[in-house]
């Protein structure tokens, strides 16, 4: 009896340093493959940084208002940012990928779906991050052609068209990722569909006669404005 | 564009025929029916009267006109020379008409001369507004005259304008070149000038014609040019200009004016920033004359709009601006209308903060130039407020002082555009 459980224990155990002695080796590959990846992401983030910092990357998105957004959420510069994310999407890419030689059942197919999401993530930031930027660039131009065109409430209609353009943004992020495509979708026809309705129905039936009126007055500013102008020519 | 894609090969072909000439006039239009045809016939009286032996050329650029102005402009042909006027020509005087692909745009129209002039090794080049209906056979001789007995190389007029028209010349263009460039050339962006072939040959290898700049505002581009190069600059009394049919819209004349006026000191950095002195500029007749009849003003629009202006644009405002100014800005919104002051330092200050942001492109420039109409029409109403019973050397005395506020700031612009950084 003895002698069977001193048996059995001395086989567990035999067993137990093969299976370790056939993992240690890939463990310690595993760890070489994510210290090299660091160093390559590292790298490449340096690169990228130089490269950036050469094109005025930083300038283009400051002038285009993404840096005043990246400000107000408290991110660091955009440069600053796509190094980041360059960084650790390469890191991971290879770390996962190095994972995946462990040959643990179930984990690799996991990971091929996540590296298979790594570039739809990686072009659905950057769709979300022009969008902003173009979001900030036309809230910017339709402020400024309403403030001279003297229209009323241009910060209203800035930031609606800002809402517009950032939903819009998000839904086709979203849709890159094929992430709750239907809601996104939805949400976006419900929110352009009511803000076009809602204007219609301002317009059309609540607010007829102040509509009138504000198109009666404009015309009329307009008409009054065109004979003013024409006396004092700035030029 | 290169010089040779500028001349299409019909006009190449029409100005081969045409030969050698002493003087091109320059012509740009774009629906001038109305007045193209007086203008013309002006020109042509002036040029007979008073450059009988010069052989000349008047090229028309059109900008697709779909009224009459092409066949109005080749209506003023030889024939009709010797039976309209008294003084029969000694040389004779072409008219080519060409109408150039695109969207009508006062640089490439005036590419299109300035590339036609060296072409034709004209000595003299004379540009005309098509729409300047109080043209006299005059004006032909006085932009024309200094270049040719007195070789100048620059001609600019001086105009008998109402004492409110033109504010923006007269608080932004005139006063920040002269303190920028060290002479005094009252109308920056003349509607008519003359130049002369050496200006002519600088302008044509000139990269103003591939920038937005030069491309909607190349007069001011010109000025710029001559002054900073040290050419000779004349100015000559022309009477009075009609006041425009059209008035520009306020952000066009922006973008016409300021506009290039930012993008020629980025070019000129080294020259403006060693100037020190503003001297006047040899002036045939008057250096000014205002006259001072009613016009219909909407003051308290002007009010209104930079109040509501500067409230609404806070945020771009703050990109462009330092602190301290936009503080001063947003105090003068709460000012009512009567105690409402823009003092001229801080005027200065804020066209200096726009051209070094225009500089470092902190925004987008177009809203840069966007951006400054508000604070335009605050100046302006401030303007015509405190000089409604201003006499006309009162007027002159305030704009000689405000020169010299734009030249004693100079050295805050200088800091503001050497800082690499916008804070710094």
């Amino acid at each position: 009896m003895g002698n069977l459980i001193a048996s059995e224990l001395s086989q567990a155990w035999n067993e137990f340093a093969r299976s370790f002695a056939h993992l240690l080796p890939r463990l310690l590959a595993v760890l070489i493959i994510v210290v090299v990846g660091w160093v390559i992401a590292y790298l490449t983030k340096i690169v990228l940084r130089s490269v950036l910092r050469l094109v005025k990357f930083d300038r283009f998105s400051e002038r285009a208002g993404a840096a005043q957004l990246l400000n107000t959420a408290a991110l660091p510069s955009a440069s600053e940012l796509l190094c980041q994310l360059v960084f650790w999407l390469i890191w991971l890419g290879i770390g996962m990928a190095g994972v995946s030689f462990l040959g643990i059942a179930g984990l690799q197919q996991d990971i091929a779906s996540f590296l298979h999401f790594l570039p739809k993530f990686f072009v659905a930031v950057l769709i979300v991050f022009f969008g902003m930027l173009a979001a900030n660039f036309f809230a910017r131009a339709a402020l400024l052609a309403a403030v001279n065109a003297g229209l009323p409430s241009p910060q209203l209609l800035s930031l609606s068209l800002k809402v517009v353009i950032v939903v819009l943004a998000l839904s086709m992020g979203f849709e890159e990722l094929g992430l709750a495509q239907n809601t996104i979708l939805i949400a976006f026809s419900i929110l352009f569909g009511a803000l076009m309705l809602g204007l219609a129905i301002a317009f059309g039936m609540g607010g007829r006669d102040l509509a009138r009126q504000f198109l009666e007055k404009r015309f009329s500013e307009r008409r009054a404005e065109k004979n003013k102008a024409s006396d004092l020519s700035p030029l | 564009m290169a010089d040779d894609d500028i001349l299409s090969d019909d006009l190449l072909r029409q100005l081969i025929s045409v030969g050698e000439v002493d003087i091109l006039v320059g012509l740009h239009t774009h629906n001038h029916a109305e007045t193209v045809g007086h203008v013309v016939q002006v020109i042509r009286d002036g040029l007979l009267k008073y450059f009988p032996r010069e052989r000349v050329a008047i090229v028309n650029a059109d900008g697709g006109s779909q009224d009459r102005t092409i066949d109005l402009v080749r209506a003023v042909s030889i024939s009709d020379v010797g039976n309209v006027s008294t003084i029969q020509a000694l040389r004779t005087m072409h008219i080519v008409s060409t109408q150039y692909s695109g969207t009508p745009s006062a640089g490439k129209a005036m590419h299109i001369v300035v590339a036609a002039a060296d072409l034709l090794r004209a000595k003299a080049c004379v540009i005309v507004a098509p729409e300047s209906s109080e043209i006299q056979p005059e004006w032909i001789d006085r932009l024309l005259r200094p270049i040719f007995q007195e070789h100048f190389d620059f001609v600019t007029p001086v105009y008998r304008r109402h004492r409110f028209e033109g504010i923006l010349v007269t608080n932004l263009l005139y006063p920040m070149t002269s303190a920028l460039y060290g002479r005094q050339v009252r109308e920056p962006r003349p509607a008519e000038f003359a130049f002369s072939a050496e200006f002519a040959g600088r302008l044509l290898g000139h990269e103003l014609w591939t920038a937005d700049a030069g491309r909607l505002g190349p007069e001011i581009c010109f000025t710029v040019e001559a002054l900073s190069d040290g050419l000779r600059i004349f100015q000559t009394f022309l009477g009075p200009k009609g006041r425009l049919e059209q008035s520009p819209d306020l952000v066009v004349a922006l973008r016409q004016t300021v506009g290039p006026l930012f993008w020629s000191m980025e070019r000129t950095n080294s020259k403006w920033s060693a100037e020190n002195q503003t001297q006047r500029v040899p002036t045939f007749g008057p250096e000014f004359e205002v006259t001072s009849q009613a016009v219909n003003v909407d003051r308290k629009r002007l009010h209104h709009m930079f109040r509501s202006g500067v409230g609404d644009l806070q945020d771009v405002l703050k990109s462009i601006l330092s602190p301290g100014t936009l503080t001063q800005l947003q105090h003068a919104t709460t000012l009512d209308e009567d105690k409402f002051q823009f003092a001229d330092e801080l005027w200065v200050r804020t066209i200096y903060e726009f051209a070094a942001s225009y500089h470092h492109e902190v925004i987008n420039r177009d809203h840069i130039l966007q951006a400054l109409a508000p604070l335009y029409r605050g100046r302006a109403y401030a303007f015509l407020t405190q000089n409604s019973e201003a006499s006309a050397d009162r007027l002159e005395a305030r704009t000689q002082e405000l020169i010299q506020s734009f030249e004693r700031s100079k050295p805050y612009l200088l800091e503001l555009w050497t800082a690499k950084e916008r804070g710094s």
